[in-house]
């Protein structure tokens, strides 16, 4: 089992390195250069003044030195300086916001997890039924919907006109003045609109992939058999169908983190939450290049260590994959 | 990074011509202002208290203005720091940490004299030492800002006792006066890093600052939001609202819903927002909704180094073959009015009945062959030596103002036989790729305004280097001649005669073509009173405004 960890994360390093190869070329090739030299055409800035900039960033340089440079400093985890006028170093600007996107998207996972397996498994076992069909239609609905047009629908619905839930952000003003409870409902709250809308589109298509998946599984012969020892229904779906059902979803839900860190962009955006997401946004358009190469690392890092992490639990789940090393089959 | 632009607070009234990424930005002055009947009852007259919520689409960049260059910084600065000048409801300059100044006889000498007993927020006097740091601190060339030039004009400075600071320059110069109005920052807390060499985005002054303005700072949650605190020590008066919360909402849809829903108090509109959003009984008892002339304008810009746009006559006939009105009913639905050169309606230098150029395609079109371009073939288009005029307007993502503007000035063009090609670009692009490098034919593009005539550096044939703002590369001597004398000079009626004369120049020539003036469209809550509009804008007197005590929404 170890050795099999250290073996996959070995294999991480190169891939992870493609990536930023390419990460950091089609930032270079991306015309524009960042804002601290731009200076918005602000009057009064000369070209002298900007060469100097250039100079002091070393972007005066080819693109491979550049690279070389970077790597060679981000060995020694030294993500330099954001490009932006508050000077801050990458890593602090990243890590206060770290907590905010993972929590999120952990929470997402947990929520899609638990929702789409047990609807999935209803769909099945009652297959072409009223509610298997109006699941689908839910999938279908859920499949279409765009974020953000959910996300404004459910924003004027539920924060404009009944005014339950609030909008954006993470905390209310008056946050400080309230009780320890009142807080915890008040981030709560907070939280309910902005999970919902991301973890719609992820719901929809595992539940579907799981209601799939156990169809499959219950024409398998080794269900035919517990069905003729006489089990209980009960016995048969959740002790042996679902069990080898569930695999394929374990596996995606490790491969849907990416898709979720993507999808923070755009949520963090719309309701006003200071994770990552928003910070990309932000450095990307103003070309803080720094920041966004740093984000970029982590990001990559995360998406591989969560194909790592599907790949082990799809060995907790599976009784007929061991990842010994030796005897994989 | 459409619409709902911030809503004007007193602006940097320094910081002369910044290219506005917006469609409108508010900066100031007041022309029209509509206001729902007084909805709701208030009593007692001005009372302390209260929190007022806005919103910006960006987390600033710090807090210390001087080197910073985006609005929302700006407008947190404004209330933080103090400044030596501003200028008043009326747009003429005033004293704020002045309490007058005097100007030598031949108009190269400034000398300030400061208000006693003002303090910084930590209880220090405020002196001319500070504005000396301030002033040595601008022209360090290692110090990263946009704003250094002006100060650079300047021969010598010298604090002469605590209270009185003067400043000798080159030569007569006018904007200097306003450029004053640059933050005046806190010498004791920030001449120790500065000079040990620190690069002072990184001090705690940045994060945590002290200023001597209306209202302290009290936190800054990144990318949360600002919150800043009444100065009860202010030396004008401590302001009536207690507490000013910027929330970062980096979504314009965002920032109007919660503003429908009323947790922001005041906001900017966009033109569609005004009309049909905002425009009922609810929204109009919770709002008051103000509309001015924004300071700002639009235009359509041509590269001048390209032979076909060089002739006066195709830049007239393209002013006549568009119309302007059909622009501004279409595409701002009425809200602003047509721009005819480069000055606002209304400050003291605007000069009324310059040549105008009402549409009329069939001018454009006698201009046009008169300049040579005829249609030779019958297919509609233009011709001259064998080369159609074709030509593509670029213009910035995330503004559909002018991605509109264009399409109509499109339309217009190719009824006069010019091919007309539309591209758009996202920002940072479309400044490195297109304007630095002047890799292009037209653009469409704004300005906002200074509080000064001076337009030296749009205009000038010196300003045409990359890295400069006179992109389009405009050159005229007698243009030149007249922006060198307008700035040396400090007589008004001297420099209003001069710049009526730059706009009948620039009327004639059309070294763009002016467009609009679009309107400022701020709302504010209907609990705050005390807002008067005026040729300035709303916020130049934020600090006297108030929600009486009935009204309070915050009580904490």
């Amino acid at each position: 089992m170890l050795a099999y960890l250290i073996r996959r994360l070995l294999i991480s390093i190169p891939l992870l390195l493609g990536i930023l190869v390419l990460s950091f070329v089609m930032l270079k090739l991306a015309p524009g250069e960042p804002g601290v030299i731009q200076q918005d055409l602000q009057a009064r800035a000369t070209g002298a003044q900007r060469e100097t900039l250039r100079q002091l960033y070393g972007l005066d340089k080819p693109i491979y030195v550049q690279f070389g440079r970077w790597l060679w400093r981000v060995v020694r985890l030294d993500f330099g300086r954001s490009y932006s006028p508050d000077g801050r170093a990458a890593l602090d600007k990243i890590a206060e916001r770290i907590p905010i996107t993972l929590g999120l998207n952990v929470l997402e996972l947990l929520i899609i997890f638990s929702v789409a397996v047990p609807l999935g498994i209803l769909s099945a076992t009652r297959q072409y039924s009223a509610f298997d069909k109006s699941m689908t239609l839910f999938v279908f609905v859920g499949f279409a919907t765009p974020d953000f047009w959910l996300a404004l629908l459910l924003m004027i619905l539920f924060g404009v006109q009944l005014g339950w839930l609030p909008m954006s952000g993470l905390r209310s003003l008056n946050f400080e003045y309230l009780d320890f409870w009142a807080q915890v409902w008040d981030v709560l709250s907070h939280l309910i609109l902005p999970v919902l809308v991301a973890s719609f589109g992820g719901l929809a298509y595992l539940s579907r992939l799981m209601r799939g998946s156990l169809l499959e599984v219950v024409r398998q012969d080794y269900i035919r058999t517990a069905r003729a020892k006489g089990l209980p229904e009960g016995d048969v779906i959740y002790k042996h169908a679902v069990r080898n059902a569930v695999i394929p979803v374990v596996t995606l839900l490790g491969m849907m983190l990416p898709g979720l860190l993507g999808g923070s962009v755009f949520i963090e955006t719309v309701f006003a939450i200071p994770g990552m997401g928003q910070l990309f946004v932000q450095s990307a358009f103003s070309r803080d290049e720094p920041v966004l190469m740093a984000l970029i690392v982590i990001g990559a890092s995360l998406s591989l260590l969560g194909n790592i992490l599907a790949d082990i639990s799809y060995g907790l789940v599976d009784p007929r994959i061991r990842v010994s090393g030796r005897e994989a089959r | 990074m459409t619409g709902l632009p911030a809503p004007c607070r007193r602006s940097p009234r320094t910081l002369s011509l910044l290219l506005v990424l917006l469609a409108l930005v508010p900066l100031a002055a007041c022309s029209r202002s509509e206001t729902a009947a007084e909805p709701v009852a208030g009593e007692g007259g001005p009372a302390y208290g209260d929190t007022l919520v806005e919103a910006s689409i960006g987390d600033i960049s710090g807090l210390i203005p001087n080197i910073t260059s985006d609005s929302a910084s700006h407008e947190i600065g404004n209330l933080i720091y103090a400044n030596l000048v501003r200028t008043d409801k009326e747009l003429r300059l005033e004293g704020e940490l002045a309490e007058r100044w005097e100007i030598s006889r031949d108009e190269l000498t400034i000398t300030f004299h400061l208000r006693k007993g003002v303090k910084w927020h930590d209880g220090v006097e405020v002196t001319a030492a500070d504005v000396d740091f301030t002033y040595r601190y601008m022209i360090d060339p290692k110090t990263p800002t946009a704003y250094a030039e002006s100060f650079r004009q300047i021969r010598r400075a010298e604090v002469v006792d605590r209270y009185t600071y003067r400043v000798t320059y080159e030569k007569p110069y006018a904007p200097g006066l306003l450029s004053w109005g640059i933050w005046i920052l806190p010498r004791h807390i920030l001449e120790a890093p500065w000079k040990a060499g620190v690069d002072l985005r990184t001090t705690p002054q940045n994060r945590y600052p002290i200023g001597s303005g209306p209202y302290r700072f009290r936190e800054w949650k990144t990318g949360e939001k600002v919150v800043l605190e009444a100065n009860p020590d202010y030396f004008e008066g401590r302001p009536y609202i207690k507490r000013v919360v910027y929330r970062i909402i980096p979504d314009q849809s965002t920032i109007f819903l919660e503003l429908k829903a009323r947790n922001i108090d005041m906001a900017g509109l966009s033109p569609i927002q005004y009309r049909r959003q905002t425009d009922y009984p609810a929204f109009r008892k919770a709002f008051h909704r103000y509309r001015y002339l924004a300071n700002a304008y639009a235009y359509l810009g041509f590269n001048l180094l390209d032979p076909r746009f060089q002739d006066k006559r195709v830049r007239q006939a393209m002013a006549y073959a568009i119309n302007k009105r059909e622009i501004i009913e279409g595409v701002l639905l009425g809200l602003g009015r047509p721009a005819v050169g480069p000055y606002k309606p209304g400050t003291w230098w605007y000069k009324e009945n310059v040549k105008t150029y009402p549409f009329d395609p069939e001018r454009a079109k006698a201009l046009l062959a008169e300049a040579g371009w005829k249609d030779k073939n019958s297919d509609g288009i233009l011709v001259r030596d064998g080369q159609p005029f074709s030509f593509t307007i670029r213009t910035n993502q995330g503004n559909l103002v002018r991605q509109q503007t264009a399409e109509i000035i499109q339309r217009r063009l190719r009824a006069v036989g010019i091919d007309v090609k539309i591209h758009v670009v996202e920002w940072a692009a479309f400044i490195n790729t297109f304007i630095r490098k002047k890799n292009f034919e037209a653009i469409i593009l704004g300005w906002g305004l200074g509080m000064d005539p001076d337009q030296y550096d749009i205009w000038h044939s010196s300003k045409t280097a990359p890295d400069e703002l006179n992109h389009i590369s405009y050159k005229n001597p007698k243009v030149d001649a007249l922006l060198e004398a307008g700035r040396r000079t400090f007589d008004e009626a001297k420099r209003k005669a001069i710049y009526g004369e730059l706009q009948d120049v620039m009327a004639e020539e059309q070294p763009v073509v002016f467009l609009y003036v679009p309107d400022a469209l701020p709302v504010v809550s209907a609990r705050v009173w005390g807002v008067e509009p005026a040729p300035a804008g709303i916020s130049y007197n934020f600090t006297k405004w108030y929600v009486p005590a009935n009204l309070q929404r915050y009580t904490r």
